[in-house]
């Protein structure tokens, strides 16, 4: 790179925030250079780890023979369960129900059972298949659709919401809808799979750089593992190749294995993942089922519902409780509900253990609401959007009673209305609905529908202790900065965001602020990068730091120039420090030179903010993230097949740090919700084999699924409620409900067969054969009705 | 036999380097090349199965005396089908200065990457799709995407990228075409046109001179694996951790190559792309251009060949079924002696095909529909693009002047344990006048025909109804009815 020449008579700096800067790896990206953990050269010797995993469902295991795995070309080690030096467990709830290696039983099909140590990848991944394992087959659950939500086993404590009397509220209701919906999980597919290298180090030392969003957690985690405290365990991630919540808890198998192995041979050791062991063995988005009952008057406002979200947790807790929680915690979306009751039901099954993925159950729960309001929507008669409008909270500043959410905290930001009839106007929602409905009435094989759908995410962890960040801040002795904190890139542009954040605080050009590899040995005890938190949280400690900072170089520069701290102003590159104007530099040089700390460690918590769980009340969110989506679909009525011919999203981000990365966000976010909806199934066969493990069998959307038409705006007049990190708000997770418009568009092409006249109940994912399925489901009630 | 001369290496440029090796086993992939043995780290695995993109490269080899490039999946394309190539890798783009190359440097002005992981894979399908076409339509680059897979963007940030790399540089001035002359000759220089023999015994793979020598060299090795674009054999070694050898690469073998239009039909060598194979099938049976474009992604099509989906006995090819509609041929060759049979009869059972120890498909023949025959082919899938069929239908109708059906062929792919006919729909439609009546009456018949499974692609119950309402849409759309008949991507509707 050229050496920096700062421009000292700039107006502005270059890269401050609200300015769209690219990707701060971009050009590495395009140009094969950024490294993921794979791409690291390997220290002489490096050993690689191929996994054997269980072949039933449920069982007890009999015996295990390794005997020619052990045999077989290239193989140092075979490690099991005893060969943990600590606790078998990688459990993140504390639950203790996460075994490393499976001991005495297995719960799902595809647990790892050992791990191969061996010299090259390939010869690890082929004796793996060499075991030979007897098991005592058990009877294994693999769905929870038939199971009972209030007595089958949990694998954690169910939440309870309630608020009013739902139960009398819908008994006296004018009128009442009962259904149940199924709602599919979504594989991460991050097309970095997992991946750990750990290097050992003095006694009881080691290294990780694994390809994790939670780099405390895995330190932790692995510690526990070893039976060494904390300190002995460094974690490090430049970057991840794509998160999306899959390596928040994920990863921590993967580390703990590398980490055992190269402790006791005292040599590198990676782990890669193979596709198929990825999908296989780690943890996917929940699929729910939703049971849901609701009263409401004659004009389609809702007086009382009561849900419950049964959501498949699979064999173990992980972070199944909270996503449960988080359904909840959505099952208004944007509505308020004068009287509700809520309930989650973690169940347990012998699939895989879900886990965190992209709306944390948020969304799961959104959509639960949205079918609520589709179905008051059919039973009064009128567009979705009408009865959507109606149920709405009150606009911010509103007074009154509908403000308060099943949780009892106010909703004190709302801004949906606005959005919504932005969107409405801008996407001519009123004039294509009357179209389409003369396209239909015209349209033997193809039938196109219509819908918009609100988005309301709460942000903050609901774990209030996640709710805190660090920030470590170096200004060298030439004034570059080096910038680093907990929280960990995925692709989100966090990193360039914060580094956005600190330049601003200093005033000097984005490209003095160096991005540094996230790790355990700089900033201590950092929550996950999750819950969309990571420029929200991190942003913050970083300003923290730097202020920290730039207020010891303001009282120097006061003492040495003899001036009131006031008249120490940091301008683009340079300070004025009374009349004249020293370069940021040279400032930053003469402190040096006076010994000045340069250095400092920032630490921001998240105020307001309150929970008690038991009791299922308090301030659960900081604030709330708002925008909305309208999507245009045509559906094939002989085949289901289906293409989304427009959608149009307006989307909240307050005053956005950095909008070419917001866009990206919501653009991505949409394709990733549409895609969970839409065509990406996952499915087990009887003896609870994932069959959709790889691309081949997986749809995730390709550039040819989004919509043929794609307007995607940020809202340019909002701005945080709260004092964020300059106004501006998260947007990890928002996005992905919008999706939802998709479903819903499919369900209005679907209704239209029997004359919207009955409420499709389209699950999802809405594959082609799902959407056909109703369709032929529709005919027949519409012709019985006859 | 007589001893054959051979060469014991193979011989490829990667980027700029000539490169000669001898120790390369049968089933090691170009992927594993790039990043264990070359550290060339850029080219990513995010499938290992030739669907996700990220490993994509460009691989650039003489067809009929030019130089063309095209994308490929690297993660399941062997070392010895690159003898002869020219392996081009997104390190080779920029040059090795801080200057990028329009494509990537497109992708970054218009914030195509996010977590960066398939990046080099976009940009490397870009580049190609680039050389070909410089200001290409955007159905022209979401084709060349179907095979790369971004889990960040949702592809809108790459699109706008696409779009705008000729504003960054013109194709002219692209390195790889300033030394297409140089890279020529140096790949001519590599054809000796002899045999390639690497390895030994059991563990060893050949590369036949010609079409003689591969008859020779399957007849002294009867069970060894043939490998044509390695689209399906890849994902043996990659996914199964079969053993496949000893190989037999037949991809560049130019008596294979072979792809002409005479008297009516179109024969196809079993060497032939599916992209090389797009032009002539498109233009001559229309119908075929758009099921070419939703087998695989461009990379798949770029290796994958017509031979193979049929060699293989696969029940849910794409190919076997129209061709079966079409009334297509087989040439099989074992040795110096050849026969014909008609497709339809060489899938016996699943798994099972009348192929010979030591026999090979040569060439398909397959027939141009006559003027005023109907010809048509629906597939089925979850996703639209590059996904696997669930039911796929081909139909060939002739009507005979009174506007009764004269000849009807109906097959179906992905409906049993091989591609197979539709005889009781048929027999239901033959003679009768050509009406949705006859066509309603028609539909209730498949279930004597097929009796379809559940997987996890479909279940049984959509299969069997999805695939009889395929019959209707073919009715319709022989009618010349102008109303929309299903949805579509790029045409109005």
């Amino acid at each position: 790179m050229t050496q920096h020449q700062p421009n000292l008579k700039a107006a502005k700096i270059s890269g401050g925030v609200h300015t769209d800067q690219r990707h701060d790896s971009a050009h590495k990206h395009v140009a094969g250079e950024a490294v993921y953990i794979d791409d690291m050269p390997e220290p002489a010797g490096t050993l690689h780890i191929g996994l054997g995993l269980s072949n039933v469902a449920h069982g007890t295991l009999k015996s295990v023979d390794l005997a020619a795995v052990r045999a077989a070309p290239g193989v140092v080690d075979v490690l099991t369960y005893a060969d943990v030096p600590g606790e078998n467990d990688v459990s993140p709830s504390g639950m203790h129900d996460d075994p490393v290696l499976a001991e005495g039983k297995v719960q799902f099909h595809g647990q790892p059972i050992f791990a191969v140590v061996a010299t090259t990848r390939e010869q690890a991944r082929q004796a793996a298949r060499l075991g030979k394992i007897e098991y005592e087959e058990l009877p294994s659950v693999l769905s929870i659709w038939d199971l009972d939500p209030e007595n089958d086993k949990q694998v954690t404590t169910p939440l309870t919401l309630n608020r009013g009397d739902a139960a009398a509220a819908i008994a006296a209701a004018p009128r009442r809808v009962k259904g149940r919906m199924k709602l599919g999980g979504q594989d991460h597919f991050y097309l970095e799979g997992q991946v750990s290298l750990a290097v050992p180090g003095e006694d009881d030392e080691v290294t990780i750089y694994c390809s994790t969003q939670g780099p405390s957690e895995t330190q932790h985690l692995v510690s526990h593992v070893l039976g060494v405290p904390s300190h002995a365990v460094q974690v490090e991630v430049r970057r991840m190749g794509g998160g999306f919540g899959g390596k928040e808890t994920q990863a921590n198998q993967c580390a703990a294995i590398a980490a055992i192995a190269a402790k006791k041979h005292k040599r590198a050791v990676k782990v890669r993942l193979d596709r198929d062991e990825d999908m296989t063995a780690t943890g996917k988005r929940h699929d729910f089922a939703i049971d849901y009952e609701v009263g409401f008057d004659d004009e389609g406002r809702i007086l009382g519902v009561d849900y419950m979200f049964a959501l498949n947790a699979g064999f173990s807790a992980d972070l199944s409780g909270p996503v449960g929680d988080r359904a909840l915690f959505h099952c208004d979306n944007a509505y308020f509900y004068p009287n509700v009751h809520a309930k989650s039901a973690p169940l347990y099954t012998n699939t895989v253990s879900n886990t965190a993925f992209r709306g944390f159950g948020g969304p799961q729960g959104m959509v639960g609401a949205e079918r609520v309001i589709d179905e008051v929507a059919f039973a009064v008669g009128k567009d979705s959007l009408e009865i959507r409008k109606l149920n709405f909270y009150d606009p911010m500043g509103t007074p009154g009673e509908r403000n308060l959410t099943p949780y009892h905290q106010k909703v004190e930001d709302c801004i949906i209305q606005r959005i919504v009839a932005e969107l409405e106007e801008s996407a001519q929602y009123t004039r294509r609905r009357h179209e389409i409905a003369a396209f239909n009435a015209n349209s033997r094989f193809v039938k196109r529908g219509l819908a918009m759908t609100p988005v309301k995410f709460g942000i903050s962890f609901t774990k209030t202790e996640s709710n805190q960040a660090g920030a470590l801040v170096h200004v060298y002795s030439d004034g570059s900065v080096h910038m680093n904190h907990g929280g960990t890139e995925m692709g989100q542009g966090l990193h360039l965001k914060v580094a956005q954040v600190v330049a601003e605080e200093f005033q000097i050009d984005l490209d003095r602020v160096k991005i540094t590899a996230t790790t355990t040995a700089k900033v201590p005890n950092t929550a996950p990068t999750a819950a969309s938190s990571g420029a929200d949280l991190n942003g913050m400690a970083a300003q923290d730091a730097a202020r920290q900072i730039r207020k010891r170089l303001t009282d120097f520069a006061a003492e040495k120039y003899q001036v009131p701290a006031d008249q120490v102003v940091f301008l683009p590159n340079r300070v004025r420090v009374g009349n004249q104007e020293i370069a940021f530099n040279d400032l930053v040089k003469q402190a040096y030179l006076n010994r000045i700390q340069l250095s400092a460690a920032g630490h921001y918590k998240t105020p307001k903010i309150h929970w008690d769980r038991a009791k299922g009340r308090g301030h659960a969110f900081y604030y709330y993230a708002y925008g909305a989506a309208c999507a245009e679909v045509s559906v094939d009525v002989l085949t289901g097949e289906y293409v989304v011919e427009r959608a149009d999203i307006l989307h909240d981000t307050g005053r956005s740090l950095n909008r070419a990365i917001d866009i990206g966000q919501v653009e991505g976010g949409f394709i990733q919700g549409m895609g969970w909806l839409t065509t990406e199934e996952l499915w087990w066969d009887g003896k609870g084999r994932l069959r959709t493990h790889a691309p081949s069998t997986y749809k995730i959307p390709l550039a040819s699924d989004r919509p043929k038409v794609f307007n995607v705006a940020l809202t340019d007049w909002s701005e945080a409620y709260e004092p964020t990190i300059h106004r501006s708000k998260a947007v990890g997770e928002p996005p992905l409900p919008h999706g939802m418009a998709v479903l819903h568009a499919l369900s209005d092409a679907v209704a239209s067969v029997a004359d919207h006249k009955i409420c499709p109940r389209l699950d999802a994912p809405a594959t082609p054969e799902r959407v056909l399925m109703a369709i032929e489901r529709l005919r027949a009630e519409a012709a019985q009705a006859k | 036999m007589a001893t054959v001369k051979t060469r014991n290496h193979i011989r490829f440029i990667l980027n700029g380097e000539d490169v000669v090796l001898g120790n390369v086993a049968p089933d090691a992939t170009l992927l594993d090349y790039l990043r264990l043995q070359r550290t060339l780290r850029g080219t990513k695995e995010g499938c290992a199965e030739g669907d996700c993109g990220a490993c994509t490269v460009l691989v650039g080899r003489l067809s009929g005396g030019k130089l063309v490039y095209e994308s490929v999946n690297a993660c399941i394309r062997f070392m010895g089908s690159l003898d002869g190539c020219h392996v081009v890798t997104v390190e080779h783009l920029a040059g090795g200065g801080d200057k990028l190359h329009p494509v990537q440097q497109a992708m970054v002005d218009f914030h195509g990457s996010q977590c960066g992981f398939c990046t080099p894979g976009f940009v490397m399908s870009l580049y190609g799709l680039w050389m070909k076409s410089p200001e290409p339509s955007d159905a022209e680059i979401e084709k060349s995407l179907q095979g790369n897979l971004c889990r960040c963007t949702g592809y809108e940030a790459i699109m706008r990228a696409a779009r705008a790399i000729s504003d960054y540089g013109k194709a002219a001035k692209d390195p790889l075409l300033v030394e297409r002359k140089a890279i020529t000759a140096r790949l001519e220089a590599f054809r000796d046109g002899i045999r390639v023999e690497v390895g030994e015994g059991k563990d060893r793979f050949v590369i036949p001179a010609s079409v003689d020598d591969l008859a020779d060299v399957l007849e002294a090795e009867p069970t060894a694996t043939v490998v044509a674009g390695s689209t399906d054999v890849g994902l043996w070694v990659t996914k199964h951790m079969r053993k496949i050898a000893p190989v037999v690469f037949i991809a560049n073998i130019e008596g294979l190559q072979g792809l002409s239009h005479d008297k009516g039909v179109i024969t196809i060598g079993a060497g032939v792309t599916y992209t090389e194979a797009f032009e002539t099938l498109s233009k001559h049976i229309p119908a075929l251009g758009p099921l070419i474009d939703r087998i695989g992604g461009e990379q798949v099509r770029n290796m994958g060949t017509i031979g193979g989906n049929i060699a293989n006995g696969s029940p849910i090819g794409d190919t076997p079924p129209p061709l079966i509609a079409l009334g297509a041929t087989l040439t099989l060759r074992k040795g110096k002696t050849r026969r014909t049979i008609s497709l339809q009869d060489f899938f016996i059972a699943y798994g099972k095909q009348d192929r010979a120890p030591g026999e090979f498909v040569e060439a398909v023949h397959v027939p141009v529909p006559a003027k005023g025959v109907h010809f048509a082919v629906h597939k089925i899938t979850k996703r639209r693009d590059e996904d696997i069929t669930a039911t796929l239908g081909a139909f060939w109708l002739s009507l005979a002047k009174d506007g009764t059906v004269a000849e009807v062929r109906i097959a179906y792919g992905g409906m049993a344990a091989t591609p197979k006919r539709a005889s009781a729909v048929e027999a239901a439609l033959v003679g009768q006048p050509w009406t949705e009546a006859t066509v309603e009456a028609a539909m209730a018949k498949y279930a004597e025909d097929f009796t379809p499974l559940t997987d996890m692609r479909a279940t049984a119950e959509y299969r069997a109804l999805a695939a009889k309402n395929l019959l209707l849409r073919f009715y319709m759309e022989t009618t010349g009815t102008k109303a929309p008949l299903t949805v579509s991507r790029y045409e109005a509707a």
